[in-house]
C-alpha cells in the first residue's frame, strides 16, 4: 500500500505542458528522489501534490484519498509537508515562533479561548511551547529559539525549514532543494539529517535535489524527469547506468 | 483572581478619573471640556487604530475600508437609541437613571459591533482573496459605498444627519472600551490564533503549507476589527450627540490608517501612540489656521523618511524599555 500515488497527472499552463502523465508513488518509509534537468517539472510536481496547483487531469491520492484540487492548508493537515526552493520562514518571527505557528494545523484552542485566557488556552500553549522546543533541540535550533528567524545562517534557516514542516508532524515529506547553497561539508550534514528523520519518524520522504551526491547517497529510488515526462525510475546505481538519463544531461552525441 | 483585582481597580480609577475631569467628583480639579473632549476623542481614535492595526499591521492586509464599519456602529447604535431607547427605559425603570444609561449604551454598542462584524464578514469574504494594491482598492470602495448607503436612508437623516442622540458615552466609557479593545486585540497577537495572523504577514504561501487556512484566519481578524471599529462608531455617536456622514469619508480611513503607520505597523503600543500623537498635533497646530494641514503634512513627511517602520516598527514599548535596562551595568552586589 503506497502512501502517496500520482496516476496519469498532467498540469498545463497554457500551451505548456509542465508535468506530462507523471506516474509516481512513495510508499511509508521511502526515501524517493525526484530530479531532473532545469525546468523538468520538478518543482511544479510538488505544487501540484500540496495543492498550490490543481492538476488539469490526472488522479493525485494520499493515504487512499483523493487530494487533487484541494486547499494546501488542507493536504498539510491530512498529512504531507514541505519545504521551498526559495526559502520562506516567516523572517520577522523568532525560530520559536516559526516552528509553533506549523503547531497549528494540530491544536483545538481557539479564539474565544485565547481572548479569555482560558485554563484551556494556558495548557495548550505550554504543550506547543515544550514540544516546539524539543524539536528545536533535535535540529540542532535550540540556541537559535528567540532569534528572529531572517538573522540565521543560510544553513540554519534549511534546517529551520526542515523542523517548522516536521511540527505539522506529516506522514510525508517534501523537501524541495535542501542542499541548494549548502557547502559540501552542511550537505554531507544534510543527507545525515534526512536518513535520520526519516529512520526516527518513519515518514516517506520525496526529495528535489540537483545535487548528485545528495540524491545518490540518500535515495533508494530515484525518479528523473525530462521537459514534464518520466523517462527512467529505478535504484541510483540503476539511474547512473541510463543512456537517456545520460542524454537528458549531457545532451545527445 | 489577580485579573480580576487589577480589572476592578483599574474600572475604579477610571471611574473616578472621569468624575475629576468632568468637575463632578471634586470642583476645582476639573479641565476644561474642550480638553476633556479632545481627551475623549482620542479614546474613540486609540480604539480605531488599535482595531485596524489587527489587520492592516498584525495581518498584513491592506484595508481602507475602517470609517465604513465605523459608520454602521454608529448610525446602528444611534438609531436603536432614538427609535428604543425610551421604551428600554420603561422596562428598566427599577434601575436608577445612570444604570439604565449604562444598560442602553452596552445594549446599543453591542448592537452596533454586531452589525458592523456582519457588514466586516460580507465585505472581507470576497475581498481577501485579493492582494496589497488591490484589496486596498476595493476595501476603499466598500467603504464609501456603505457611507453613500447611508447618505441615502431617509430614517437616518439622509443629508441632513442625525441628531438628538443622547449622550451616554463619556470619557469613562470610551476609555473602557480602548483598554478593553487594546487587552482584546493584545491576546489575540499573543496567541496560536496570532501567530497564524502574523505567519501571513510574513509569507501566506508558507503559511497555508503550514496548515493555516488563511483565508479563515484573514476573514476572522477582519471581522473582529470591522466589531471594534463599530464600538467605536457607537462611541462617537454617543459622545458627540449628532452624525452626519461626512464624518466617515475616506479621509477617516485615512487618519486611522496614518496613526496605525506612523505608530509602526503591528505594534499595539505603537497604535495608541500614534492615535495620540495624531489628535495632538492636530489640535496643536490650530493656531497655524490655514497653514495647520500643510504643517502636519510635513510632519509626517519628516516621520516618515526618519523612521520609516514607524515610531515603535513591529515592536511594542515594552521591548525598548526592556533592552535599555539590559544594557545598563549590572548594579554592583551589595554584602553585608
Amino acid at each position: 500500500m503506497s502512501l502517496l500515488d500520482l496516476h496519469d497527472v498532467t498540469m498545463r499552463f497554457g500551451g505548456l505542458v509542465a508535468v506530462n502523465q507523471l506516474d509516481l508513488s512513495v510508499a511509508p518509509g521511502q526515501l524517493y528522489g525526484l530530479i531532473g534537468p532545469n525546468g523538468a517539472g520538478k518543482t511544479t510536481v510538488f505544487n501540484v501534490i500540496t495543492g498550490v496547483y490543481k492538476p488539469t487531469s490526472g488522479r493525485i491520492s494520499f493515504d487512499g484519498h483523493p487530494i487533487a484540487g484541494e486547499r494546501s492548508g488542507r493536504i498539510t493537515r491530512r498529512g504531507i509537508a514541505r519545504t521551498f526552493q526559495n526559502i520562506r520562514l516567516f523572517g520577522e518571527m523568532t525560530v520559536l515562533e516559526n516552528v509553533k505557528v506549523a503547531f497549528h494545523c494540530r491544536q483545538s484552542a481557539d479564539l474565544p479561548a485565547a481572548v479569555l485566557r482560558t485554563p484551556t488556552h494556558h495548557s495548550e500553549e505550554a504543550r506547543v511551547d515544550r514540544e516546539s522546543r524539543e524539536l528545536l533541540k533535535i535540529f540542532h535550533l535550540e540556541a537559535f529559539a528567540e532569534e528572529r528567524a531572517k538573522n540565521l545562517p543560510y544553513g540554519s534557516q534549511r534546517r529551520l525549514e526542515i523542523a517548522r514542516a516536521m511540527a505539522t508532524t506529516p506522514r510525508l515529506l517534501l523537501l524541495d532543494e535542501p542542499a541548494a547553497g549548502m557547502n559540501p561539508q552542511e550537505a554531507h550534514q544534510l543527507m545525515d539529517l534526512i536518513r535520520w528523520v526519516r529512520d526516527r519518524f518513519g515518514m516517506g520522504i520525496l526529495l528535489v535535489e540537483h545535487n548528485m551526491k545528495v540524491v545518490m547517497g540518500v535515495c533508494e529510488t530515484v525518479h528523473v524527469l525530462d521537459y514534464g515526462a518520466t523517462i527512467a525510475v529505478g535504484t541510483p546505481a540503476e539511474i547512473q547506468r541510463d543512456p537517456k538519463v545520460i542524454e537528458a544531461y549531457l545532451g545527445g552525441a | 483572581m489577580k485579573g480580576l483585582v487589577l480589572a476592578v481597580v483599574f474600572v475604579g480609577a477610571l471611574f473616578l478619573l472621569n468624575g475629576v475631569l468632568s468637575g463632578t467628583l471634586i470642583e476645582g480639579l476639573s479641565i476644561s471640556p474642550y480638553y476633556l473632549q479632545i481627551l475623549s476623542l482620542a479614546g474613540i481614535n486609540i480604539i480605531l487604530a488599535v482595531s485596524l492595526n489587527l489587520i492592516n499591521g498584525v495581518t498584513g492586509q491592506f484595508s481602507i475600508g475602517h470609517a465604513g464599519f465605523m459608520a454602521i456602529g454608529a448610525y446602528v447604535s444611534a438609531f436603536i437609541t432614538l427609535t428604543f431607547g425610551e421604551r428600554l427605559r420603561d422596562a428598566l425603570g427599577f434601575l436608577p437613571v445612570p444604570a439604565q444609561n449604562a444598560v442602553i449604551l452596552l445594549v446599543v454598542l453591542a448592537a452596533g459591533a454586531v452589525c458592523a462584524a456582519i457588514a466586516g464578514f460580507f465585505v472581507g469574504v470576497p475581498s481577501l482573496r485579493l492582494r496589497g494594491d488591490y484589496l486596498a482598492i476595493v476595501t476603499l470602495g466598500f467603504g464609501e459605498i456603505i457611507r453613500v448607503f447611508i447618505l441615502n436612508i431617509d430614517a437616518v437623516g439622509g443629508a441632513r444627519g442625525l441628531g438628538g442622540i443622547p449622550q451616554l458615552a463619556n470619557f469613562f466609557w470610551i476609555y473602557l472600551f480602548a483598554a478593553a479593545t487594546i487587552l482584546v486585540v493584545s491576546r489575540i497577537v499573543r496567541s496560536s490564533f496570532g501567530r497564524t495572523l502574523i505567519a501571513i504577514r510574513e509569507d501566506e504561501i508558507a503559511a497555508e503549507a503550514m496548515g493555516v487556512n488563511t483565508t479563515r484566519s484573514k476573514v476572522i481578524s477582519f471581522v473582529v476589527s470591522s466589531a471594534m471599529a463599530g464600538i467605536a462608531g457607537g462611541l462617537f455617536a454617543h459622545y458627540l450627540m449628532y452624525l452626519h456622514t461626512n464624518s466617515f469619508t475616506f479621509i477617516r480611513s485615512f487618519e486611522i490608517i496614518i496613526m496605525v503607520v506612523i505608530g509602526g505597523l503591528g505594534s499595539i503600543t505603537g497604535s495608541v501612540l500614534g492615535a495620540v500623537l495624531f489628535i495632538g498635533l492636530t489640535e496643536g497646530l490650530r493656531e497655524f489656521a490655514q497653514y495647520r494641514m500643510l504643517l502636519f503634512s510635513l510632519l509626517l513627511v519628516v516621520i516618515m523618511i526618519v523612521r520609516p517602520q514607524g515610531i515603535l516598527g513591529h515592536r511594542e514599548l515594552k521591548s525598548f524599555l526592556s533592552r535599555r535596562r539590559k544594557t545598563d551595568p549590572a548594579p554592583p552586589a551589595i554584602s553585608g
